[in-house]
């Protein structure tokens, strides 16, 4: 074990995805946490292995070729601590998104308040919600019974409504139907059941529910008002829930929390929580933005001054719910994403094609420029799914955009894998479409939620391994809002290097300039805001702002918000490639 | 790295669990010989549910109600019977809408089942039973050939095979279609065309073998009560080499169609089942493949989506993509003589 000021144990993450499986080292290198290498494998929940085990400990194999260290005893179990032989690990933390997404019902009683918070509570886990009972459901109760039983078959009831000390005869009408199903089903496939509402109904949920749930969990309510909402408490309970379900359908997953010590988090809940963190210590005035794009969801978690957003959208995932995607979107909206003339029909074939392989990657150039606008597509979908539950009261240029951000950290498969960042950070900009002045960084190992998971196990060790530059910084971006004509210059900028050296742009609307500024370095950026452009100041402002640097230096993206692409489908592709040019694409 | 495996074997030992969706009874005995249409298990279920308030039918509280409920759980009730009576000469009573049978009491409301169906499993592939899952169904063993495929609308149907499809890139047509084909189970190509597959139904077919198929008919031949098997994926790709050889030589055999709906859980696949009279009984195949060269692998993407080659050489690392995306990767010959460079992600070794 090294020697060092902070409590030098080494960790190991393990994330076990829909698709890949990653074993992720972190120890003590000079006097500080860092990233220390990965090892990944394909996830082996899927038949015929059928046990997340085997996956798991490939990818450890495939980490300790890296590392030159046995992790792995001759029973393939984790050697844990740590040996004096440089062995083993001191700990074990694992966060898991692999298995099929969970079908929920939500039951509440008005649907702009109690149901809106179950919506809000079971899309911060991988659920896919089913079927909503709420006291305005116009079907008769049996009706609820047999869809319930014949077709739903749901593994996750999530139950809320009544403020605490409110309504109680009004949820055991609506939650009638709900015991009756589980009465009826066979033991093995009655759903969980969280109950997060009116605390004085616990009792009375705990005789109607408790021998006719799989299992039965109480926790604060999520409403205890009607102006307040609470998803805090709830989240973490729904977070253990989602690990017990796991526990049943997929083998392995047991072992996985005996080895860890029941440190296992769903992998969207532990980033969360390291979003949280991260708008603790960076967010400031503006928020802090975390979204990923992978096989299994997309998910959009924002942290911001007082409260934290986690949305999961497994419909938005780039695997097997690729075919489902039309259900969301028309094809003709994702191809405007395209650089390359792509048939309708052939987008379409792919997205079933696709659905049937998730973890294929494109390897052509249609294919890839087809995946990039499929990618664009969900996320954009996703992160304006997740504005709708960001807080009142947060910083922006205008509400009907997306908000200011200090920070966007951005990972997923979509993401990786790519050798250069430029066709990475337009894809973030083309859907997530930010304002004012933001750095970007690319989660390439996806540490972020095992950092979050991390958390728990060692508190310094996240904070070390963010600050270490384990994520790759783009840059900084600056994203103007403004109304102008294409080719008018918005803004005039000038760069001042810490050797003296400058750097000038005009960015005219329509376009995306750099200005080289290496990763770690700093300058000053004076900006001058033409035609009532706004960074966030005040349209117009001229002022001069500290930037770091980046794989890219500073990206000054002058498309306006929103971003409006041009409806001749030559010009637009035209476009598409310019800009993907002035980021270094190819 | 392990490989995915999708079997297209012109020999092999089958076993299959052919289970109940709730609990039944079995039938079939261990050791005994089943045909497709063997009756194996059978069920019955409630298609729908009932559920009569008392307390507001007859204006009272729960407790009343409770009290004034003359029926028990598991009573079957016939309709028109009373299930509630007040007291009095001209008390209210509540009676059963349907037949059914009650299957809850409580807090001033009684549940019935109505509309009972009997459900019964067929054994769907000939062979040997070999275990009993008691009350939900059981092991079937045999032995021939079997084709996967990548998309079914969940039916399965057994019957014989006839050959529509000359080449593995053929388009079924309208005009194919004609009375002599009822009852059989055809191999065709393409079809782009949803009045093929009502065509089809109104012949009525046992079933269709496809190499693809539009995604717009998706909806419609999950309608279709005949199972609908595709081979190779969506769009108009041709069949598989493997597979078209396989099944345009078993023309005229029967086979069993499962269009099972593909779960990558379970490991449940469509497929066709050939079975074959032999003697012994053939090993059964590896679940799990290493890539390596000379495996036989079909591309699941492009390039060369569908096709059929062999592993020339791992290559070293990861190889740069003319995608720009970088993953191992694997130089295979395809059955064209062509070579093409493919992430090992992208490839299915062919069982």
């Amino acid at each position: 074990m090294p020697s060092s000021w902070v409590d030098g144990s080494s960790l190991l993450a393990i994330e076990v995805g829909a698709a890949n499986t990653r074993a992720v080292l972190f120890d003590v290198i000079e006097s500080e946490y860092r990233f220390v290498a990965s090892g990944s494998a394909p996830t082996t929940a899927e038949a015929p292995i059928k046990d997340v085990g085997e996956g798991v400990r490939n990818a450890i194999r495939n980490l300790q070729k890296l590392i030159g260290n046995t992790l792995l005893d001759e029973s393939r179990g984790l050697i844990t601590p740590s040996q004096p032989n440089g062995s083993g690990v001191d700990a074990l933390v694992v966060t898991l998104s692999a298995g099929p997404v969970i079908k929920t019902v939500i039951v509440g009683l008005v649907n702009d308040v109690s149901l809106e918070s179950a919506r809000r509570l079971a899309e911060s886990t991988y659920t896919r919600i089913v079927d909503t009972i709420g006291l305005n459901d116009l079907r008769k109760p049996d009706q609820q019974i047999d869809s319930l039983l014949h077709y739903l078959r749901p593994d996750l009831v999530v139950i809320s409504g009544g403020t605490d000390g409110g309504a109680s005869r009004s949820i055991q009408k609506v939650l009638e139907p709900i015991g009756l199903a589980c009465f009826l089903l066979p033991e093995e496939k009655r759903p969980d059941v969280l109950f997060a509402g009116n605390e004085k109904m616990e009792d009375e949920v705990k005789n109607l529910m408790g021998s006719l749930a799989a299992s039965l969990h109480f926790s604060p309510n999520v409403r205890p008002s009607l102006e307040t909402e609470d998803l805090d408490p709830a989240g973490r309970e729904l977070a253990r829930m989602f690990i017990n379900i796991r526990k049943r359908q997929i083998k392995g997953v047991d072992t996985l929390d005996l080895w860890s010590s029941g440190h296992i988090l769903p992998t969207a809940y532990a980033a969360g929580r390291m979003v949280r963190f991260l708008a603790k210590v960076y967010g400031g005035e503006k928020g802090i933005l975390s979204v990923d794009i992978g096989s299994s969801a997309a998910i959009i978690s924002a942290g911001f001054n007082r409260k934290t957003t986690l949305s999961v959208y497994p419909q938005f995932g780039l695997g097997e719910n690729l075919s489902r995607m039309q259900n969301y979107t028309t094809l003709e909206d994702i191809l405007r994403w395209s650089s390359l003339d792509i048939p309708v029909g052939v987008l379409r074939n792919y997205l079933h094609q696709k659905s049937l392989y998730p973890a294929s990657i494109p390897a052509t150039k249609e294919d890839f420029a087809i995946s990039q606008a499929v990618s664009r597509q969900a996320l954009y979908l996703a992160m304006q799914s997740a504005r709708r539950d960001f807080p009142e009261n947060i910083a922006t240029i205008n509400p009907a955009l997306t908000p200011l951000f200090e920070s966007i950290v951005a990972g997923g498969g979509a993401l990786s894998g790519a050798s250069r960042p430029g066709p990475s950070l337009l894809l973030l900009l083309d859907s997530i479409q930010p304002v004012g002045v933001t750095t970007i960084m690319l989660d390439q190992n996806s540490l972020l939620p095992l950092l979050g998971a991390a958390v728990s196990r060692n508190n310094i060790l996240p904070v070390q391994v963010y600050k270490s530059g384990a994520f790759l910084s783009v840059g900084t971006v600056i994203s103007p809002v403004v109304a102008a004509s294409y080719g008018t210059v918005i803004l005039r900028a000038k760069l001042n290097y810490e050797n003296g050296a400058e750097a000038q742009v005009d960015l005219k609307y329509g376009n995306i300039e750099t200005l080289p500024l290496s990763s770690g370095e700093v300058g000053e950026l004076s900006i001058q805001g033409l035609r009532g452009a706004d960074i966030g100041f005040g349209p117009g402002r001229s002022l001069t702002i500290p930037v770091s640097g980046g794989a890219l230096g500073v990206v000054f993206d002058g498309r306006g918000r929103p971003l409006d692409l041009p409806a001749d489908a030559v010009r637009r592709r035209e476009l598409i490639k310019k800009w993907n040019w002035a980021l270094g694409g190819e | 790295m392990q490989a995915p495996v999708i079997y297209v074997n012109g020999l092999t030992s089958i076993v299959r669990e052919r289970l109940l969706p709730v609990p039944g009874t079995v039938l079939a005995r261990l050791n005994q010989k089943v045909s497709p249409l063997d009756v194996i298990a059978q069920t019955s279920w409630a298609r729908e549910h009932l559920l009569l308030d008392v307390t507001r039918l007859m204006r009272v509280t729960s407790n009343v109600a409770d009290r004034l409920i003359t029926c028990n759980v598991g009573d079957r009730i016939a309709v028109g019977a009373v299930i509630a009576s007040g007291k009095g000469l001209f008390s209210r009573r509540v009676r059963a809408p349907r037949d059914g049978r009650v299957v809850a009491v409580g807090g001033g409301k009684v549940l019935m089942e109505v509309g009972v169906t009997k459900m019964e499993l067929r054994a769907g592939i000939p062979g040997t039973v070999v275990q009993v899952l008691p009350n939900r169904g059981v092991v079937i063993q045999t032995a021939g050939a079997l084709i996967q495929g990548v998309w079914g609308n969940g039916r399965i149907a057994s019957g014989t095979l006839v050959n529509l499809a000359e080449k593995p890139d053929g388009i079924l047509t309208v005009g194919r279609l004609d009375v002599s084909l009822r009852g059989s189970i055809i191999l065709a190509g393409i079809v782009n065309d949803v009045e093929i597959l009502q065509a089809a139904a109104g012949l009525p077919v046992r079933g269709l073998i496809l190499s693809s198929i539009l995604p717009s008919l998706i909806q419609k031949a999950m309608e279709m009560r005949y199972p609908i098997l595709v081979t190779d994926g969506f769009g108009s790709l041709p069949m598989n080499s493997a597979a078209y050889k396989l099944l345009s030589t078993n023309a005229r055999r029967d086979v069993t169609v499962n269009a099972e709906i593909h779960d990558r859980y379970s490991g449940a696949r469509p497929e066709v089942i050939i079975p074959l009279p032999i003697s012994g009984i053939p090993l059964i195949p590896r679940e799990v493949e290493t890539f390596a060269p000379g495996l036989q692998v079909r591309m699941r993407l492009s390039p060369a989506l569908g096709m059929i080659g062999s592993i020339v050489a791992l290559k070293p690392g990861l190889t740069r993509l003319p995608s720009g995306l970088q993953a191992p990767a694997a130089e295979v010959k395809l059955e064209n003589g062509e070579t093409v460079i493919v992430p090992l992600i992208n490839l299915e070794f062919m069982g």
